[in-house]
């Protein structure tokens, strides 16, 4: 069996930002792997330790610098990873769901995989989209927002629960292949052990381009064009205590005793 | 073809408040495109679902009967024929799980432009759809170049529509092929139950990821032992079995409306806000100035929580621990 991860390597902002043209500056942001992806992966690497002959195989569209993400992913236990990026692809004004859900269609072709886990959202652009749109893509079915997972590989079925609001798992048998979008807390993610990282530098990793995949580069023009990004005006008027510690906290108990929420 | 179509959502017999929301952000667009309103209301008791969303506003009301509750393969087909019926110019989902497992489906069927969680939206010879990222730390503008498109809706963000309207309600014969439904819902479970329900608490303090370790945790135990709090927390520390699941305070958690919260490093992502912000008074303490607790948070403290923290169980006599 084959289990392909999508993995991407997301960009957080640091607490004191500016932003230039149409994006944060580059200097404020750092970069490392998602975190919904971080326990796709996991979930995957505990299918192919509890199963005979699974293959783990993720899947990046990002440049050169998601190495390090993707080693990471290797480090915890992935087999292989494949990377698609060339220079149309690092040009494309919006690379938006459709266009990624496109490339990593052209990737699961060519790999073949009984299972696809992506990630619920990913935490920098929050389009919580991709791996539906993929599905539907490929023709596989699919489940959103998977926090329970328990696959019949014989019978060709995963028993999901789907976390929904309030406290709520709807329980989902969903035939395979398969994409589910896998959310947080559905597992434990592992550190990357020493000797795992060391292993990671041999795995291998795989870079294509457009061409390499066969696509051209039609499938990154995109209807939506990304006008504006700025820091909204703030709704809040928080009355911000000031001064050291001692003095904000002093400030924060008085009011507490104020409203009357402690005694003491 | 200047017409919305938005789509309601129930569960478990329940018609829930996004979609009157829904009834809201259709019928804004609407006016902006001067098109009709039309709502869907798919599988359960459709007819009285139906009535609960003819609202002030609304044209018309297309009921698909067939199960009774949510099934993605049913509602994927059953909007995609009703959009062939009605070729509306905007097609609108609730971002709700639900729709998240959805939405992407149809506008890929349909070949439509997708912009997800959308806090507002502007039609103007083309739609703009105002949406977050980063962590809600700014605002992105998209500009849709297409005719059509189909957009999700950030729950919460539209009120509800009141006044009793007078939609004619029609039932839509969807031909659903069965053949096509690949996934059944088997059941549903509660969760987060257990010994305490921070839902009935008066005095809320709230810890999230920005205390780093589980071996902090005590830090805020020792806070709230001194000012007789309750102890509820962010997803992260729960997804990190720092906490039990009955302490997750959001969508997916619980909704609470203390009369003071108080937020510690916790940034006010918007599913963590679905939890709290009915609480009376929210303070926040957090090194962030942008982080988007700020909007809420009617005091605060713009300071290291383990300079802050400790100082204020001294305030209050308590013992601080050694983490
Ligand atoms: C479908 C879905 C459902 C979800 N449901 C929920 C839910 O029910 N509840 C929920 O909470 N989340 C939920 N989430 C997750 C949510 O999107 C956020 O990831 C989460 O709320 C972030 O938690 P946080 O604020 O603790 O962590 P972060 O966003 O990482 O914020 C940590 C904050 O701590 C501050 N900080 C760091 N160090 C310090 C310090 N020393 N002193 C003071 N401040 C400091 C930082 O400035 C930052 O603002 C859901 C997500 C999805 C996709
Ligand atoms: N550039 C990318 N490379 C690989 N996977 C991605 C990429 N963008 C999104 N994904 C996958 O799709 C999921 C949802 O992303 P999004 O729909 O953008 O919120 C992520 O958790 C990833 O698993």
């Amino acid at each position: 069996m084959k289990i392909l991860v999508t993995v991407k390597e997301v960009a957080e902002v640091e607490d004191e930002f500016e932003i230039s043209g149409d994006d944060i500056a580059e200097q404020y942001l750092e970069y490392d792997l998602n975190e919904w992806d971080d326990y796709a992966v996991e979930e995957a690497v505990q299918i192919s330790e509890e199963a005979e002959d699974v293959e783990v195989v993720t899947a990046t569209i990002g440049p050169e610098r998601a190495e390090e993400t993707i080693r990471m992913a290797l480090a915890k236990g992935a087999d292989r990873a494949v990377r698609v990026w060339d220079d149309d692809i690092e040009s494309a004004s919006y690379l938006d769901v459709e266009a990624k859900a496109e490339l990593l269609a052209a990737v699961v072709e060519e790999e073949d995989p009984d299972l696809v886990l992506t990630g619920v959202q990913a935490g920098d652009e929050s389009n919580g989209a991709t791996g539906v749109t993929l599905a539907e893509k490929i023709g596989f079915e699919w489940a959103a927002v998977v926090n329970q997972l328990d696959l019949d590989i014989e019978g060709g079925v995963a028993n999901v629960h789907r976390e929904l609001e309030g406290g709520v798992e709807e329980l989902t048998e969903v035939e395979s292949p398969a994409v589910l979008t896998i959310q947080s807390g559905i597992n434990e993610p592992r550190y990357a052990s020493l000797r795992g990282i060391r292993q990671a530098q041999s795995k291998p990793l795989d870079v294509q381009t457009l061409d390499d995949i066969g696509l051209d580069a039609d499938v990154l023009e995109s209807p939506l064009a990304q006008t504006d990004l700025y820091e909204p005006e703030s709704e809040g008027d928080a009355t911000v205590w000031n001064g050291d510690a001692e003095e904000t906290a002093g400030q924060l108990a008085e009011f507490l005793r104020d409203k009357g929420v402690v005694e003491g | 073809m200047s017409d919305v179509l938005a789509i309601t959502e129930h569960r478990r017999g329940e018609l829930r408040d996004v979609s009157l929301e829904m009834v809201t952000a259709g019928r804004d667009l609407a006016d902006q495109t001067g098109g009709d309103l039309h709502l869907a209301v798919i599988s359960g008791d459709v007819d009285d679902y139906a009535s609960q969303v003819n609202r002030e506003g609304v044209d018309a009301i297309h009921t698909v009967e067939y199960g009774e509750e949510f099934n993605h393969d049913v509602y994927t087909q059953a909007i995609e024929e009703l959009y062939a019926e009605l070729d509306p110019q905007y097609l609108l989902a609730p971002n709700s799980v639900n729709g998240m497992d959805y939405a992407p489906a149809v506008a890929e069927g349909l070949s439509l432009p997708l912009v997800t969680d959308a806090v507002d939206l502007a039609e103007d010879d083309g739609l703009t759809v105002t949406r977050e990222q980063y962590g809600g730390k700014v605002e992105t503008t998209i500009d849709v170049e297409e005719a059509h498109a189909a957009v999700t809706i950030r729950p919460a963000e539209w009120p509800q529509a009141e006044g009793d309207g007078d939609a004619a309600v029609e039932a839509f014969d969807a031909d659903i092929d069965e053949s096509e439904i690949q996934s059944t819902v088997t059941g549903f479970e509660e969760v987060a139950g257990g010994d305490v329900d921070i839902s009935e608490a008066d005095f809320l303090i709230s810890v999230g990821r920005g205390i780093d370790e589980e071996a902090n945790i005590p830090l805020i135990e020792a806070l709230v032992e001194a000012t007789d709090a309750t102890l509820s927390s962010s997803r992260p520390i729960v997804d990190n079995g720092w906490l039990p699941a009955n302490r997750q305070v959001g969508q997916s958690g619980k909704v609470v409306t203390p009369d003071v919260y108080i937020a510690i490093g916790i940034s006010g992502a918007v599913q963590h806000v679905a939890g709290m912000k009915g609480a009376d008074t929210i303070v926040a303490i957090n090194t962030d100035p942008n982080a988007p607790i700020w909007d809420l948070a009617d005091y605060g403290i713009e300071d290291d929580l383990f300079e802050v923290v400790p100082a204020l169980i001294e305030e209050f006599g308590g013992e601080v621990p050694d983490v």
